[in-house]
């Protein structure tokens, strides 16, 4: 394990500043190009776990000519193991509304939305009354715009901001084709910024200090701090705010039970990494597992020895099966393939070369499946066969 | 026309319009690739996932049918990663479907099936799903027989019933393995909103949706010495039963499809565009009789626009979706419904058969049709007026059953009494064509002269718009209509139930001001019908409306009033058109009906 580096703790998000009308006042008279540069110099990406540029984003929709434009607070938190935007909403909500506005003026919108996970609607009253505060100071500074929240109904899937974009609109939640994206054609077809309720969060602290404090943090290619949703076989769980670019193993160090045996990264879509690989594991976007960015920002499950990893790919697989839309068909019915093979095998009414048939499948699924969910499960599967495979058959 | 734009298609370069999908691209450059979830009468969905090719450069495989182009693409359409992801996905809906190939009357049919053998998908051995599903089959419907044990989930069927007929009968319920498409609340599919026009049917991939068949009681009505068995062939069977039988859409087969009839054992072969003409006589004067109560008489119980009533799926339409307009609808029977009352009443009499001894059956370009006949208030003749109602694609069955060789057959002809018909008859079988039968009639009825269209071709109402307007000036009316002096008589024409709807709500909301609607639940009217040849698609809808227009033409008269059978009819049992024999008879009520 290494010796000579520390978990570099960060303070941004949760730290108490009551300054929100302030950075909302002096950043809705700086012009939209120069907010836009400032966060393409952060080079923030986007913590709901794709890691798109964030200034980017903004500045393709900034650019769509339209007169109706929609920003869109993405707090559907519904990876396995993520619990960060809970505690966001709960206690800086100013810091989200504040860049949901500045977003607005940005790209030109004058409503946002806070798409709020079904499970989350004991959040709702408070950030009722924050919104109305917020407003109220609008009004005052004649700054037009509003906030409202859309109560998702607890479908997973409806993370997906297509599939938001389409609950929102009455529908049923699947996703659309992509092209068109969201920022030319989201919701009601108008151009359309959906970000994460953490990434919103980190704008703002890019907005009130500049870019360069923000940049000055993490590695290259992940520049910043990020929270983690830390759950498992930990003495310490907790949501804790790290640089990203930390190994894997000295986060286990800091947040194992001296006996952690594999830890998933970014939850049930994310990566199994097994103990022997976490000192070559880095947390971040351009990290080197396997050359893939991590698929969700934040969720770390330690799992120790006492856990079986047949039983942890079941619960995952479980999960998917019952959460994919069902509309394609490599997700919908591949997840079904997927958990009743292992399970086949593992009672030998499959033999073991199956589970080489289901990587495949797996592999197909990435290539193939519709939207992010069915692509990624082939995470999981694949870096749990691969790494436990005789946890798989015995 | 958009910007040209340049990609390549398995290295040979494409020039298409930008915004082409890769699916169309390549279809234009002779490269076929594989589809189930795309139809070209709908929206694009993307889910089947089953069109995936390979896009230099990019890791993951893109659905060529929801994938526009983008100049310098490098499209391969044909590697080993996509061979093997087509037969994976291949592998998994066969998985989930139930592939009883010889137990499924969609074999030799099948979308699915044919990609199957294909990609020759052998040792499948996925875990079948469907034995952890407790499917049961909707046997509800006279029409429809859903089994959602076949179903891909490709959602064709959910497209269609929305976008093209504005119905949402069906619908995709539930995620993830439990999704399915469903009926309100699951009920059965005769206990909701469905039409039974059979456009799901026509446009379901697979055996999960079908017609309900009545084949076997047809053959044992036909060898049952006792029964005298009498058929009638709807307009558009002519022109689409052909594709079924070797023949290229848009060809002619009346009298091949006379002949085969007759050899299958039919002891009378009778045209329902008998009754077509019948239709437009009654239709026609019902349509002259509000006109004048509206005009003359001012009596404000009088109900314009007056509509068609032909169409057994807009029917059911407007029961559930306007069940306060039902007055606006003609009072006359749909031609196969007065065929089947005046064959057990008026061709009985005449042949001196027992009405109990005969069964009436009819060919159908429709599913809608068999519900229509088992509706209960069809037994004016004393019995039930039409026994089975086969679509075009049994009577294809039939044919083949039967070992007829049906490109061999000479032409034969109709049986009297019933089986005179005019172009005015025939042309029922297209949009707009009962619109056009009815104005000849009508014009030359009120004025004595001609339609003032060169040659009777009505072309404003002709044409596969969703809804066709068309006005007529009415000039030098004769003496007993000359309060029509003057009037500009105004009509439309809608197809499709999703524009038939367009047309109910511009007059619920008052801003219409039609005197008489033609409505068609199908698109491109009957010829595009719910039980008519599968594949369907506006290339061969349209080569089906050239094929009626062509058999108009080649008829020797064209409209409905000079058919001697009407006149035969009138004078030796109805008397006149609305004459007092016809009651109970080729009239009939509605039924308000809920939506749910």
């Amino acid at each position: 394990m290494s010796t000579n580096y520390q978990l570099k703790r960060a303070d941004f998000i949760f730290k108490d500043e009551n300054d929100w009308e302030e950075v909302l006042k002096n950043n809705i008279n700086r012009p939209p190009n120069e907010l836009i540069n400032e966060l393409i110099s952060s080079e923030l990406k986007g913590r709901g776990g794709a890691g798109f540029p964030t200034g980017l984003k903004w500045k393709i929709s900034a650019e769509e000519v339209n007169d109706v434009k929609y920003v869109i607070c993405n707090a559907d938190e519904g990876e396995p193991g993520t619990f960060k935007d809970r505690e966001i909403l709960s206690k800086v909500p100013f810091k989200v509304l504040t860049a949901i506005a500045i977003c607005g003026h940005v790209i030109g919108a004058k409503i946002g939305f806070i798409y709020l996970r079904g499970e989350y609607f004991f959040l709702q009253p408070e950030l009722n009354k924050a919104i109305n505060e917020f407003e109220y100071y609008c009004r005052e500074i004649k700054f037009d715009f509003s906030i409202k929240i859309f109560m998702g109904s607890g479908a997973y899937i409806c993370g997906e901001e297509t599939a938001l974009f389409e609950s929102m609109e009455g529908k049923r939640g699947e996703p659309r084709n992509k092209p068109p994206f969201p920022s030319a054609f989201g919701y009601m077809g108008k151009p359309t910024v959906i970000n994460n309720v953490e990434t919103l969060a980190h704008t703002y602290t890019i907005f009130k200090y500049g870019s360069k404090r923000f940049y000055d943090l993490g590695v290259q290619y992940s520049r910043g701090s990020k929270l983690f949703s830390v759950s498992g076989d930990t003495p310490k769980p907790g949501i804790y705010e790290l640089e990203l670019g930390m190994s894997l193993a000295d986060f286990v160090d800091e947040f194992g039970d001296d006996d952690t045996k594999a830890v998933q990264v970014g939850g049930a879509s994310g990566f199994l990494v097994p103990r022997k690989r976490f000192s070559e594991t880095n947390i971040g976007f351009q990290g080197k597992l396997v050359g893939i960015s991590l698929p969700t920002g934040g969720s770390m499950m330690l799992f120790n020895s006492s856990r079986s990893m047949f039983n942890v790919l079941d619960n995952y697989l479980n999960f998917f099966a019952e959460e994919s839309c069902g509309q394609c068909t490599p997700c919908r019915v591949g997840c079904q393939q997927l958990l009743r093979g292992i399970k086949a095998v593992k009672r030998g009414e499959k033999n073991a070369q199956y589970l080489d048939k289901m990587l495949k499948l797996a592999e197909t699924m990435q290539f193939t499946a519709k939207c992010g969910l069915g692509q990624s499960v082939a995470n999981s599967f694949s870096s749990i066969v691969e790494n436990f495979r005789e946890e798989m058959i015995y | 026309m958009g910007k040209k734009i340049k990609i390549t298609i398995n290295g040979e370069t494409v020039e298409i319009v930008k915004g082409t999908s890769i699916l169309e691209a390549a279809n234009q450059a002779g490269v076929i690739i594989p589809t189930l979830c795309y139809h070209k009468d709908l929206c694009v969905a993307g889910n089947c996932r089953v069109c995936v090719v390979e896009i230099a450069g990019q890791k993951r495989l893109a659905p060529a049918c929801a994938t526009p182009c983008d100049e310098g693409m490098d499209v391969l359409t044909n590697t080993l990663k996509v061979r093997n992801s087509r037969k994976h996905i291949i592998e998994l809906l066969l998985s989930e479907h139930n592939a009883d190939c010889t137990n499924c009357y969609k074999n030799g049919g099948c979308e699915l099936q044919k990609l199957a053998s294909e990609y020759k998908i052998m040792n499948q051995d996925f875990i079948h799903l469907v034995p952890f599903r407790n499917y049961t089959i909707d046997m509800f419907s006279p029409s429809i027989i859903k089994d959602d044990s076949k179903c891909i989930r490709c959602q064709r069927c959910v497209r269609t019933c929305a976008e093209l007929q504005g119905v949402n009968a069906l619908t995709m319920s539930y995620k993830g393995e439990h999704a399915k498409i469903t009926t309100f609340f699951e009920k059965a599919m005769n206990d909701v909103v469905c039409t039974n026009c059979g456009q799901c049917i026509n446009h379901c991939p697979t055996g999960a949706l079908v017609e309900k068949n009545y084949i076997e009681e047809v053959w044992s009505a036909i060898s049952d010495k006792t029964k005298y068995v009498v058929v009638q062939t709807a307009p558009a069977v002519r022109v689409g039963l052909g594709e079924e039988l070797g023949f290229e859409p848009g060809a002619r087969v009346t009298g091949k499809m006379v002949a085969a009839l007759k050899r299958l054992g039919f002891d009378a072969v009778m045209d329902t565009d008998f009754t077509a003409d019948l239709t437009i006589m009654e239709e026609g004067t019902e349509l002259l009789t509000r006109l004048k109560g509206a005009l003359v008489d001012k009596n404000p119980d009088i109900k314009l626009p007056m509509a068609t009533s032909c169409s057994p799926g807009w029917i059911k339409f407007i029961e559930h979706m306007y069940p306060s307009l039902l007055d606006h609808l003609s009072s006359c029977k749909s031609p196969q419904q007065m065929f089947g009352a005046l064959v057990k009443t008026y061709y009985a009499k005449a042949r001196n058969i027992d009405p109990e001894k005969i069964v009436s059956v009819s060919i159908m370009p429709c599913t809608a049709k068999k519900f229509e006949a088992a509706r209960p208030e069809m037994h004016d003749s004393g019995y039930r007026d039409v026994d089975y109602v086969l679509t075009t694609r049994e009577l294809a069955i039939m044919i083949k059953q039967a070992g007829i060789d049906f490109m061999k057959l000479k032409d034969a002809h109709y049986d009297r009494l019933m089986g005179e018909s005019t172009g005015a008859g025939v042309i029922f079988g297209a949009t707009g064509g009962v619109m056009e039968a009815a104005l000849r009639t009508a014009y030359e009825l009120v004025t004595g002269r001609d339609v003032p269209f060169e040659n009777l071709k009505i072309l404003p109402v002709r044409g596969m718009e969703g809804v066709k307007e068309a006005s007529i000036k009415i000039e030098n009316p004769l003496e007993k209509w000359s309060f029509l002096d003057g009037v500009e008589l105004n009509c439309a024409i809608a197809h499709g139930l999703v524009n038939a709807k367009k047309v109910m709500d511009s007059i619920v909301a008052g801003t219409s001001h039609y005197h008489f609607i033609e409505f068609m639940a199908c698109p491109g009217g009957c010829l595009g019908g719910g039980g008519q040849p599968i594949p369907t698609n506006p290339e061969i809808r349209a080569r089906r409306t050239e094929a009626i227009y062509a058999e108009d033409e080649g008829m020797p008269m064209r409209k409905s009033h000079l058919n001697p059978e009407i006149t035969k009819i009138y004078k030796d049992f109805l008397i006149a058109p609305l004459g007092d024999r016809r009651i109970n008879k080729i009239n009939t009520k509605y039924t308000p009906r809920k939506r749910y």
